[in-house]
């Protein structure tokens, strides 16, 4: 018997290589490992184009990985598909939320919830997500509801899921102030209802405040790996040095 | 009524009835009508010479609806039937029709549906039509609906036209004259599969200043089938026209979409838009970060699509 806690992920030499042309590979990840631990929550960030947001996406499987090993809850789920991912635990919100037609926001809300949810039990994951429940319960999810409204019927659909693993893509991507603020609330709450782990892809420093650890990426490889506390100041000096953080205010 | 399971299933998928409708209705089975009742404001007349009846509504009818289904359950029936819709000044009705064939014999069973409507003026109509056919014969169920429209001054035609299921041809044609101020909504839903084939074909002629046509049709195509949707919109006063076909494609379906646009006047303004394609991929790949299976989730999609 080990004293050590299981980790619920275990990632480990993944790689993912995008071939472009006969003779050129982009190696948007290439060769990382980290672990996810229950009921942690995680910060994975990185530049543009460091490859933070496809390792997100091979952990739903978006992508066949070229290589490595993932493992979920102690299977290994390398090569199981989109669908058993989610019903084993993952849930993953877009950075860019699709629109249907013909579908509503409480249809979207009851197949996340993989139940016939109540009008009332469906209100309150948009209420905690900040929307009048009752003026958008019966909206189609579609052109009608601008960028901002979408993300968050995106993450209230992450929170009816409930799983051990709840992965955010950019969650802050095309949020106003008011609904930023309450984001940080829902990751709480979502930590202490749902008692899963959270992995925030982000650059935003104020989200990256609520992570317990910190993984920088940079070309595809892990650069740093560490507590939030020894990370985060470090990081923000770095992008703070370089301007980097002139597109996301620290001050808002 | 009817003690036949089949007929009773068939009336319910076409009309949602699930017993003797209220109000009047007439109620056609094996090409012969089987029931029938009419009120004090809307008489029913079986036609001299032809098949089909004469719907008569009195001017300032309102509240009330009109049923006439038919039912098809017996193999090689082809029947042409003629409906005229009379209706007055000032009335607000639902008319529901519909068709649903059950063919479990070797002929083919089809249904010619001619349907005229006659509205007077400041009337409201609202007319749902549903098709439907099963059975595992090698017979085909045909239907091939025709439908006039003739709107009076200010009065408003909202058509409601479904088939979904088990219908393998089907040739439908609708041509639509609207007077001054009078309205048509027209809402196609559609959906092919196996090796069937679906026309549409809609010409809608705007004559009275003021009038408008709004006509959306949403389509799935599946495995072999094929849809042909013609819609043309001709503008000869000051008119609002709109014309809309949203198709998915699957499989190896085929989808043609030709919208037509004719102005002959200087104020008429018309827009006609067509988009043919397959389910997004994105979408997809939502649902199925849900849990659903790409089945299940392509079904949600085309469920929505259609709703």
């Amino acid at each position: 018997m080990t004293a050590f806690k299981e980790p619920l992920l275990h990632v480990e030499g993944l790689k993912q290589h995008f071939r472009i042309t006969r003779h050129y590979t982009t190696k948007a990840v290439d060769g990382i490992s980290f672990d996810i631990y229950p009921g942690e929550t995680y910060g994975l960030v990185g530049e543009s184009g460091s490859g933070k947001s496809t390792t997100g996406r091979t952990l739903i499987r978006l992508y066949e990985p070229t290589a490595g090993k993932i493992i979920f809850d102690g299977t290994d789920i390398t090569d199981m598909d989109i669908t058993d991912r989610a019903k084993l635990g993952i849930s993953f919100a877009f950075q860019q939320p699709v629109r249907f037609k013909g579908i509503y926001v409480l249809d979207l809300l009851r197949i996340a919830a993989k139940k016939q949810l109540t009008v009332s039990e469906a209100c309150e994951y948009l209420s905690a997500v900040g929307l009048c429940a009752k003026d958008y319960i019966n909206r189609e999810i579609n052109g009608s509801l601008s960028g901002g409204e979408l993300k968050r019927i995106e993450i209230a659909t992450v929170m009816a899921r409930g799983t051990k693993l709840s992965v955010f893509d950019e969650p802050e991507a095309g949020i106003d102030l008011w609904s930023f603020q309450n984001l940080i609330k829902i990751f709480e709450q979502m930590r202490s209802n749902i008692k899963g782990s959270i992995l925030i892809i982000s650059h935003q420093e104020r989200i990256l405040n609520i992570a317990d650890e910190i993984v920088l990426i940079a070309d595809g490889k892990i650069k740093n790996h560490g507590s939030k506390d020894e990370l985060l100041p470090e990081l923000l000096s770095q992008t703070a040095s370089r301007g980097l953080c002139a597109k996301f205010p620290q001050e808002v | 009524m009817m003690a036949d399971k089949i007929q009773e299933r068939i009336l319910a998928e076409v009309a949602d009835l699930h017993s003797v409708p209220t109000g009047a209705y007439n109620i056609r089975a094996n090409g012969e009508t089987a029931s029938r009742n009419t009120t004090a404001n809307i008489d029913i007349v079986t036609k001299a010479g032809k098949n089909g009846i004469d719907i008569n509504i009195k001017s300032g009818t309102k509240g009330e609806s009109v049923h006439i289904p038919v039912v098809i359950s017996e193999t090689g029936i082809d029947e042409t039937v003629y409906n005229d819709f009379n209706i007055g000044d000032d009335c607000d009705v639902v008319i529901v029709a519909g068709c649903g064939i059950h063919n479990s014999g070797d002929y083919d069973s089809k249904h010619n549906g001619v349907h005229r409507f006659f509205v007077g003026k400041n009337s409201k109509v609202k007319y749902v039509e549903k098709h439907y056919g099963e059975g595992d014969g090698n017979g085909k169920r045909i239907m091939n609906p025709g439908t006039e429209v003739y709107i009076d001054e200010n009065s408003s035609v909202e058509m409601e036209m479904v088939q979904i299921k088990g219908v393998d041809s089907t040739e439908r044609s609708t041509i639509a004259k609207l007077n001054a101020g009078a309205k048509l909504i027209v809402r196609e839903r559609l959906m092919t599969h196996g090796k069937q084939s679906a026309f549409s074909d809609y010409v809608t002629e705007l004559n009275g200043d003021g009038s408008a046509v709004d006509i959306v049709s949403r389509s799935v195509a599946k495995d072999e089938s094929y849809q042909k949707f013609d819609s043309k919109i001709i503008g000869n006063c000051s008119c609002n026209g709109h014309t809309e076909c949203d198709a998915i494609i699957m499989d190896s379906a085929r989808v043609v979409a030709v919208p037509a646009l004719e102005a002959n006047s200087i104020d008429a303004m018309l827009v006609h838009e067509a988009a043919i394609g397959k389910i997004a991929g994105e979408q997809l790949t939502k649902l199925m970060t849900l849990g659903l299976t790409r089945e299940e989730a392509e079904e949600q999609i085309i469920g929505g699509f259609l709703k």
